[in-house]
């Protein structure tokens, strides 16, 4: 195939601010700034990123949940929202697996009725609907027989996460996002979520955006991660090359940040300072300029280009010929 | 170890009542922290680490809470004080910080005058002399322009510099233990690593005595000199850091530390996962509660719960089988070439 499943082109969301009562205030927060990327058929995309970069706002942009301020998502050739593909068309191809497993459940209806109650919507019968949902449930791991009774406070974290996963496949979506999907899990019960996962992706072809701030899982469970700084794209690569050569000063700040697992090589010197800024009035030039250990001048005053960015790139004046930073390929020496 | 250690736990229980049936939340807990030292409680939730935690400074509450065993911190008995004695204790001799710092700040007040306030609780000092020692917390902390955010409300801070400030609050009357739940779980990676590095800094720098929850074995590592493991309220395992990465005994802890070692997350590799689910505190099994998840597991383990065996001077495992455990792990660590440290034993019990 040679085009995406899924492309997001200059998508940006603003969300503006109440005034206070004396009329001051009342900017914008740009949580997603200008966002290209690509999802192909069959890959798992991670999205990592802190707080503030506008990794969860991605989420619920791509499955429409929000209206975007300026951009558009192409499915399949087709963009949403357009007569070619109506948002409940593409709503039983794009599905969402959400944090917070008990508050994404309705506490009224029983895990079978919540797994049912998205393809009864759709137009499937109520008893094939049922059906699909108890097979559902014995493809993640919850015996129907014990569990399609049940209401979501009566089972475990872990078991919720996995209703969820259910449900989210009750439409036979082509794309899964996950956003936070497994991090309020505890270790153990998240390596059996996340080897659910891999079992689900290959019996149903399934495509994730896998959106998290863990990056080890990140890097297990993906095969291309993008890097998300204040609603921008930093950098998009492969997940191997990415950890283990990142190029962009963030991406390996964030990865010398990972705890060293060893008692003897402590981390001595933290990567960055201070808190990633506030995305309502983000630095100008590149954003991440101001925590930058490599930044120079020229940082301050120029964007990086991201021209083509959504197929693997930097966006990184040190990478860009003729930057002007010292570091640029072709800089005077 | 010289003298009397800064907290001496012995045989702790807690026990939660008024749900449907009692739930026994820690059960037979011994540790002792000495000063300047810092102690790591990890384990999953439900393990007791965060009860045991709080029960140092008694923050249980008093009705519902059946607490038995003996809790000595620099020397006082925590468990028979008074809510009075309690008061000056809290803050003074043993100070805590949380997860959520946004919960544990009073939103309407000025972290400054926060400060200022829990000094003047405890010293006779003018204001301007509580403020002054404010200041210089700010500065120890490492929160810039301090003058300027003593005189902002929490909600103006960052999350990190939240976290900071509260440990700042913490160290205001200068207690000699500083307890921490989960301090750096709910911040970005660049933020926690810099906590960690200050926690560590205070250790050395202050002689503080630091025990401190996390499920975060990363974080652990990075910071405590010796690490408990818990698991449905008791400590099967306890040791230095370097004991518990190196050559853990109990199958428990060699199963945690298997899924997170370095290179245990190898892509398009299914992860190693414990089978099954932590028991019912309200219905705890006689003999070791991991029997049933445990792939060594013995009918003795099923019978009567294991005493702690002693592996090394500063390390201690529950558990019947450490024999068999050793021989897995030390089998494994030659295999493997030791880098990742734990990618050991057979396992594991299917899931149920």
């Amino acid at each position: 195939m040679t085009a995406p499943l899924l492309a997001v082109r200059g998508l940006v969301k603003h969300f503006p601010l109440k005034k206070d009562v004396l009329g001051r205030g009342g900017g914008v927060v740009r949580a997603v700034d200008g966002l290209d990327f690509e999802v192909w058929q069959g890959e798992t995309l991670g999205v990592v990123g802190e707080s503030g970069c506008g990794k969860s706002t991605t989420a619920r942009l791509l499955m429409h949940l929000i209206e975007p301020t300026a951009g558009e998502v192409v499915f399949d050739g087709a963009r949403v929202g357009s007569r070619d593909l109506p948002l409940k068309a593409y709503h039983r191809q794009v599905q969402m697996v959400f944090q917070d497993s008990y508050a994404s459940l309705n506490p009224r209806l029983t895990v079978e009725h919540s797994i049912a109650f998205g393809p009864q919507v759709h137009g499937v019968g109520r008893r094939e609907a049922t059906e699909r949902a108890r097979s559902l449930l014995a493809k993640v791991g919850l015996e129907p027989r014990r569990f399609a009774e049940r209401y979501p406070h009566e089972l475990s974290g872990g078991q919720r996460q996995r209703v969820n996963i259910a449900r989210a496949l009750a439409l036979e979506p082509r794309i899964v996002i996950l956003d936070e999907a497994v991090s309020a899990l505890d270790k153990s019960v998240e390596a059996q979520v996340l080897n659910l996962l891999l079992d689900l992706k290959d019996e149903f072809g399934l495509t994730y955006v896998f959106i998290s701030h863990d990056l080890q899982v990140v890097r297990f469970i993906s095969d291309r991660v993008m890097v998300m700084y204040l609603g921008e794209v930093a950098e998009v690569g492969a997940a191997e090359s990415l950890f283990e050569a990142p190029r962009h000063p963030y991406t390996a700040a964030l990865l010398s940040s990972m705890p060293s697992m060893d008692p003897d090589r402590r981390i001595e010197q933290a990567p960055l300072a201070g808190d990633p800024p506030n995305p309502i009035d983000p630095p100008g030039g590149c954003r991440f300029h101001p925590r930058c250990p490599r930044a120079e001048a020229v940082c301050a005053q120029r964007a990086p280009a991201r021209a083509g960015i959504a197929r693997g790139g930097v966006a990184c004046l040190m990478h860009e010929p003729g930057s002007g930073h010292a570091a640029a390929p072709g800089a005077a020496a | 170890m010289s003298g009397e250690p800064l907290v001496r736990i012995e045989d702790l229980s807690v026990t939660f009542r008024g749900g449907r049936a009692p739930v026994r939340a820690v059960g037979g807990v011994s540790l002792d922290v000495q000063r300047g030292e810092a102690v790591a409680l990890i384990g999953e939730s439900g393990s007791g680490k965060s009860v045991t935690l709080r029960t140092l400074l008694m923050l249980h509450p008093a009705r519902r809470t059946a607490i038995g065993g003996r809790v000595t911190v620099a020397g006082r008995d925590v468990l028979s004080m008074r809510e009075r004695e309690l008061a000056d204790y809290r803050g003074a001799v043993a100070a805590m910080i949380f997860q959520e710092p946004l919960l544990a700040l009073d939103p309407v007040y000025t972290v400054g005058d926060q400060i200022v306030e829990a000094i003047r609780r405890h010293e006779r000092i003018d204001a301007g002399a509580a403020r002054a020692r404010a200041l210089g917390l700010f500065e120890r902390v490492r929160i810039p322009s301090p003058e300027r955010r003593l005189a902002a409300y929490p909600h103006e801070m960052s999350g990190g510099m939240r976290q900071r400030a509260m440990i700042a609050l913490a160290l205001a009357c200068r207690p000699q233990l500083l307890l921490a739940d989960e301090p750096t779980t709910a911040l970005d990676a660049t933020v926690q690593i810099q906590v960690l590095i200050l926690l560590r800094e205070l250790q050395r720098e202050l002689g503080l005595g630091i025990v401190f929850v996390t499920h975060d074995i990363g974080a652990a590592l990075e910071v405590a000199d010796r690490i408990a493991v818990m698991y449905a309220g008791r400590i099967v395992e306890e040791g230095t850091a370097r004991e518990l990465i190196r050559a853990p005994r109990h199958p428990y802890t060699i199963a945690l530390l298997k899924g997170r070692a370095h290179g245990a997350l190898t892509r398009g590799q299914r992860l190693a996962t414990i089978g099954g689910a932590p028991p019912d505190l309200s219905q705890l099994p006689p003999g070791c509660a991991f029997a049933e998840r445990c792939a060594w597991a013995e009918a003795a383990c099923r019978g009567t719960q294991p005493e702690p065996v002693t592996l090394a001077p500063s390390h201690r495992a529950r558990c019947l089988r450490t024999d068999a455990t050793a021989a897995a792990v030390s089998a494994a660590a030659a295999g493997a070439a030791a880098t990742a440290p734990i990618s050991a034993a057979p396992h594991v019990a299917p899931p149920r």
